[in-house]
């Protein structure tokens, strides 16, 4: 298995440095890291800088310079905060994984237990309820049901019955000036959560449901049935048990579509994590935060993809991998 | 005993699989006509539309949903359902637009990888991979910064990285037909790859490219949307869905609150719809395909 873990992230390597060269590429055409030295119009200011940060060089020169650095951690400074770019990475890494954990574990579950509630009772009222809001959780656009969230969960109820602060909140994700507790948190989660899950729960409850319904109507579901299994035991036991494996990878290749959710989410609630870092940075054209970004979300995909095919092949012992 | 029947049932009989058949098929000719219905009321704007576009009533101001103005009035006084309708026609030919350029790069990708195989089909394969590894969303955002952000681009950029999924897709069923009798008795009386590629091929991937073509307009408008709210789409004065959504995102707690919802509303209907469309579209291809409905379909 290590073996396997190794062989596949070797194999990415490459697709990581083209997909990085290609951005850098990209990002050094689009935008032009002398853009606030342009204004001061001393064309000799302009020179010294191009060649002190070596912009006259070829572009492969560059990003080898770039890829050097990121590697051994000089990251570079932005040139919107001209902070270093290294701990507003970290900073930002941090909020965001807090939010995605919570995210992920909520979507898993809900979904889960969603996908087989209908799939035992398959074509009974609640299983078309649960389709038809499954449906409409796919053709909302995220950050409507955000907005809409804030306005009949928190704003709506405090100005109905007149309270000092909304049961949930939806700046940020700790208040601000107080010792975060688990509460205070929670308060602060709850809509953020939802807002970034809505799309996951809809699609993997149904992919839930698919692939249960498949697995009970199986033949070792009706043997386990026939030899006397308690109908609940058979339902979670043998046949959720198998359908763990495909759940896991549909999981893992929502992952890139997990961080686009990210950018909406962070947006709606003014949460200070990676998607609004990237956002802030587009806007201000800083390069020096975008790279790194780009790379760390590329990297930390492949390796939730790795990580799901290697879980599924412990859930399924069929699986070589 | 009756425990065990209702294990032994649960693949289902037949009349509820026909009732779910006919509900999900009546459920597709509902959204078309829906679908309809918001083309020839967006397009039709200029005759349906209650008032002029963009007619100000600015001593009137903002006004809630009332007889007169049925999705009330904006800042300005104009008529929110004359602004909407006329945005749709931004929104929904962005949309169409989009699926159908994505779509044609995608089966013309998808066609010539699984045909031709080898390092076309290799090459093809690892650019995919890059697409799934870049979050789309993102990628979109910086493309459109560094391109500008009207519809022409938004199309532009859309598509350009939209088409991979209808590519992969394609690619499959290209491998699956490849093999099939038809296509090596064609091979065998002579015909060249062209022939086989828009005789036999190119008409067998007809259901696949329609419920595709469905797919990509429904996600085509959320992005869309999105990506307003983003500050990465359609920008003022010209209006759409999205950008009429965005607008409104600082209403929250107002009195002016009802601006958020109706933009929010029409998207809803129109995705809907559309989904709905594919889904049958699906099925009708597909017999097979009734119960699982909706899965393997992703949003980008």
């Amino acid at each position: 298995m290590f073996a396997y873990a190794f062989r596949r992230l070797i194999y990415s390597l490459p697709v990581l440095v083209i997909g990085s060269f290609l951005l850098f590429w990209s990002v050094r055409t689009a935008f032009d890291p002398l853009a606030k030295l342009r204004q001061i119009r001393d064309p000799e200011v302009i020179i010294r800088e191009t060649q002190r940060l070596g912009l006259d060089q070829g572009i492969l020169v560059q990003y080898w310079r770039w890829l050097s650095g990121f590697v051994t951690g000089d990251w570079g400074v932005s040139s919107r905060t001209s902070g270093s770019v290294k701990p507003m990475i970290q900073s930002a890494l941090t909020v965001t994984l807090e939010l995605l954990v919570w995210g992920l574990l909520f979507a898993f579950i809900v979904a889960v237990v969603l996908g087989v509630w209908s799939a035992v009772r398959q074509y009974s009222f609640s299983d078309y309820a649960l389709t038809g809001i499954s449906y409409l959780g796919l053709a909302l656009p995220a950050f409507w049901f955000g907005l809409i969230l804030i306005q009949f969960l928190a704003v709506w109820p405090q100005q109905l019955f007149g309270w000092d602060e909304p049961l949930f909140f939806f700046v940020g994700l700790t208040s601000a000036g107080e010792e975060p507790t688990f509460i205070d948190t929670a308060r602060h989660m709850v809509l953020p959560v939802l807002t970034l899950t809505v799309g996951l729960v809809a699609t993997w409850s149904r992919f839930t449901r698919a692939s249960m319904l498949d697995a009970l109507s199986s033949d070792y579901v009706r043997t386990a049935r026939a030899k006397g299994v308690p109908r609940r035991r058979v339902v979670v036991s043998h046949a959720l048990r198998n359908s763990w494996g495909p759940l896991v990878t549909v999981v893992s290749i929502d992952a890139a579509l997990l961080v686009g959710g990210l950018l909406v989410t962070e947006q709606v609630f003014s949460i200070p994590g990676m998607g609004r870092l990237f956002l802030d940075s587009l806007l201000a054209g800083d390069a020096f935060v975008l790279l790194p970004w780009m790379l760390i979300t590329g990297i930390a995909v492949i390796v939730l993809n790795l990580v799901a095919d290697i879980a599924y092949g412990l859930l399924d012992p069929r699986v070589r991998l | 005993m009756a425990e065990v029947t209702a294990v032994a049932k649960l693949p289902s009989n037949g009349r509820s699989k026909f009732l779910q058949r006919f509900i999900r098929h009546r459920l597709a000719l509902l959204g078309g006509l829906t679908l309809l219905f918001l083309f020839i009321a967006c397009f039709g704007a200029p005759i349906f539309a209650p008032f002029p576009k963009n007619q100000q009533d600015l001593l009137l101001g903002p006004v809630p949903p009332s007889f007169e103005h049925l999705l009330g009035t904006d800042d300005l006084g104009r008529d929110y359902l004359t602004e909407i309708l006329y945005a749709g026609q931004v929104s929904l030919l962005l949309a169409l637009s989009v699926a159908l350029v994505s779509t044609a790069i995608g089966v013309l990708v998808g066609v010539l990888a699984g045909y031709k195989g080898g390092w076309v089909d290799n090459l093809f394969m690892r650019i995919t991979d890059l697409f799934l590894v870049v979050p789309a969303i993102a990628l979109l955002a910086l493309a459109l910064q560094g391109l500008g952000r009207s519809p022409f681009s938004i199309v532009l950029v859309l598509s350009l990285i939209g088409w991979t999924y209808i590519a992969r897709v394609v690619r499959g069923q290209v491998l699956s037909l490849r093999e099939r009798e038809f296509i090596e008795a064609a091979r065998v009386i002579g015909a060249n790859d062209r022939q086989i590629i828009w005789k036999h091929v190119l008409p067998n991937l007809g259901g696949v490219i329609a419920v595709n073509v469905a797919l990509a307009v429904a996600s085509a408008i959320i992005i869309e949307s999105t990506l307003s709210f983003l500050g990465f789409g359609v920008q003022p004065p010209q209006t759409s869905w999205g950008n009429m959504l965005s607008q409104a995102s600082g209403l929250i707690g107002t009195s002016k609150v009802y601006l958020l919802y109706f933009p929010g509303l029409f998207i809803l209907i129109a995705v809907l719809a559309v989904n709905f469309v594919g889904d049958g579209l699906r099925d009708a291809l597909d017999p097979r395909s009734g119960s699982g409905s909706m899965q393997g379909r992703k949003r980008k």
